[in-house]
């Protein structure tokens, strides 16, 4: 019975490489280690929602067409286009979104990739403040005192509390792991009494407001990792954290600053921040200066709420203070797989790590002018290439409507909005299962992605279909330079 | 179960782990719909609308309106707070404006909440047909 071990996971920005899989007959029947995401991309890839065929749009139905008549159609697409937008990256190798920048600053267009309306505003960010950071592995061996903040890795990036953080079993702090399942039995208790009593006493309402202005619990001054979870909602992370903060929707500033005050020793002359009691956030401060090593994760919760940018310069700033007092890191929760990869190959190719203009031939970065969503809010873009991503479905709906409205090519393994309003449908192998590739993990170490069964007859990779394309875009230019 | 009590609220879009394993499954699959045609409302929220769980609702913003099925907040308390996870129906509703950084905004959204009665919640397709008016690749 075949198993493959370390095989790399391509879902999320944690990029585990201890899965284990077994295959049989070509098929991967089996999935160990990984968390229900990874399951459900290696038992379910290659579904009904797989996409088999390259499909051209004819007379307003999408009908199947051979490899090479899709091909060139999009490169006579990208061609004809003035201002073509090419966006994704974020989902595939790194060596495919090398050929994309190549293929973009060939037809002179904007190439974006999926950190504009995820952790765009960290770039911005970082750009202006600068990053005190590490990799996961010194947090996992370090930290004592972990922070999410406005994220929920529970949810979106399901073993990094696990693999990574409070519940990793580190050389010189210990898993937290047994204190969490004796106080999830014991909340487990404590709810079963309440519903008993709930019933003797029918119409008693239960209280709805002790976790918003819970105080800080003894157990956050414990020997030990401690993790504090600052939301808008009780997130599953905040139900495992040993505290929880709940603050006002769109006050994450309000109280990165008022954290940075504290911290600096200056007095608060307020009664309580964003809904919290300014002696509580006394308290956490006291936390945050006294821990050995202090690593801040953070979130959307940050970079699309109120502020944007702003909030993370305040989070950045407020690591900086801090590390005056201790030892403290802070880290993007990054969300795809590779889009870490995507910022760190734009860079090295053209100096820019997402929003990059090519229109007058020289790499060009103005977010907020040359980001996708703008460019499209605007009206400005004639055709668009989107590889392994879904704007159709993660675009606010007027950005997607321009995107829609003019020829879409779509590079995708799978059916999706997107796919499904597309113009020039080819579909690719999926790298990480059927294809080798290298992605970038959220702490910027990069990863092998293996290629572990074979993809389906005559499906390629993302780089390979890149490069068709590429050079089929070349011919046309050349031909239309001999005619003239 | 109809009511015409309507409900002002914040609305936050974000992940489920639902959500998730339903993308990974395929966009197009039941679980997807089911992980993401949904909206989060808190107990007290819903008490005031004068409806149980499991009800379909209207959400409106100045953005745009779509059905959803508002189901009881398992991450409750948020009073005033609607959550919905990513996707097309969220980004119905959403607002594109970037503060000129490139970033729509995707979270902390004035919206308004009304339960519907029997209306629908409109399937991938009809929704991508709603709004684009261009026909989408018939789905097996």
């Amino acid at each position: 019975m075949p198993y493959i071990e370390s095989v790399t996971c391509p879902v999320c920005g944690c990029l585990c490489d201890d899965i284990r899989l077994r295959i049989e007959a070509g098929k991967i029947v089996e999935v160990k280690n990984g968390c229900a995401m990874c399951e459900s991309k290696f038992l379910g890839y290659c579904g009904e929602h797989r996409l088999s065929k390259p499909l051209l749009r004819k007379n307003g139905e999408l009908v199947e067409v051979s490899l090479n008549e899709a091909v060139k159609k999009a490169a006579e697409i990208l061609t004809e286009a003035n201002y073509p937008l090419l966006y994704g990256w974020s989902s595939t190798s790194c060596e495919a979104t090398r050929v994309g920048l190549e293929l973009a600053e060939e037809v002179g267009g904007v190439i974006d990739n999926t950190s504009t309306v995820c952790h765009g505003p960290s770039v911005l960010s970082v750009q202006d403040i600068g990053i005190p950071s590490c990799t996961l592995g010194q947090v996992r061996h370090r930290a004592d005192l972990v922070i999410y903040w406005g994220c929920d890795p529970w949810s979106a990036h399901p073993r990094h509390i696990e693999r990574y953080t409070s519940f990793s079993e580190g050389r010189f702090e210990k898993s937290e792991w047994k204190g969490y399942l004796s106080k999830t039995k014991a909340l487990i208790v404590k709810k079963k009494i309440e519903k008993a009593l709930k019933r003797v006493f029918a119409r008693q309402a239960p209280s709805l407001s002790p976790s918003v202005r819970r105080e800080p619990p003894p157990t956050l001054f414990k020997q030990g990792r401690k993790m504090i979870v600052v939301d808008v909602r009780r997130t599953r992370s905040a139900e495992t954290a040993d505290y929880f903060i709940q603050v006002e929707p769109n006050k994450d500033y309000e109280l990165l600053e008022a954290l940075r005050l504290l911290v600096r020793d200056e007095e608060l002359e307020v009664e309580e921040v964003a809904g919290i009691p300014v002696a509580y956030l006394e308290e956490v401060a006291d936390l945050m200066i006294r821990c050995n090593f202090g690593a801040l994760f953070f979130g959307l919760g940050l970079t699309m709420s109120r502020g944007k940018m702003r909030n993370i310069d305040a989070a950045l700033s407020l690591v900086r203070d801090l590390n005056t007092r201790t030892k403290f890191t802070i880290m993007p929760m990054r969300g795809h797989f590779n889009v870490s990869g995507a910022d760190t190959v734009f860079t090295w190719q053209t100096g820019y790590p997402y929003a990059v203009d090519f229109s007058l031939c020289y790499p060009r970065y103005n977010p907020g002018e040359t980001s996708a969503v703008d460019v499209l809010l605007r009206g400005e873009t004639d055709a668009s290439l989107i590889v392994a991503s879904d704007p159709v479905s993660n675009f606010p709906r007027k950005a997607a409507e321009h995107l829609v409205k003019n020829p879409l090519i779509v590079i995708d393994p799978h059916m999706n909005a997107t796919a499904q309003m597309g113009d020039v449908v080819i579909p690719s192998a999926l790298v990480g299962v059927e294809v080798e590739g290298t992605a970038y993990r959220m702490d910027h170490v990069p990863l092998p992605l293996k290629k572990v069964v074979e993809p389906p007859e005559g499906l390629i990779s993302d780089e390979e279909i890149l490069r068709k394309i590429l050079s089929e875009v070349r011919k046309i230019k050349t031909g239309k330079t001999e005619e003239s | 179960m109809t009511s015409n009590q309507r409900l002002q609220a914040i609305l936050i879009t974000g992940r489920t782990i639902d959500q998730g394993v339903g993308k990974e499954k395929g966009k197009t699959s039941k679980e997807y719909f089911d992980g993401v045609a949904i909206c989060h409302i808190d107990p007290a929220d819903l008490k005031k609308l004068g409806v149980k769980g499991n009800v379909n609702v209207q959400i409106s913003t100045i953005y745009g309106s779509v059905i959803v099925k508002a189901v009881e907040s398992p991450r409750a308390p948020h009073p005033g707070i609607v959550y919905m996870p990513y996707g097309p129906w969220a980004n119905a509703v959403s607002d594109p404006d970037t503060d000129s950084i490139g970033m729509p905004s995707l979270k902390g959204i004035n919206a308004e909440i009304e339960p519907i009665g029997d209306k629908p919640v409109l399937s991938l397709s009809e929704l991508l047909k709603s709004q684009f008016g261009k026909e989408p690749y018939a789905l097996h």
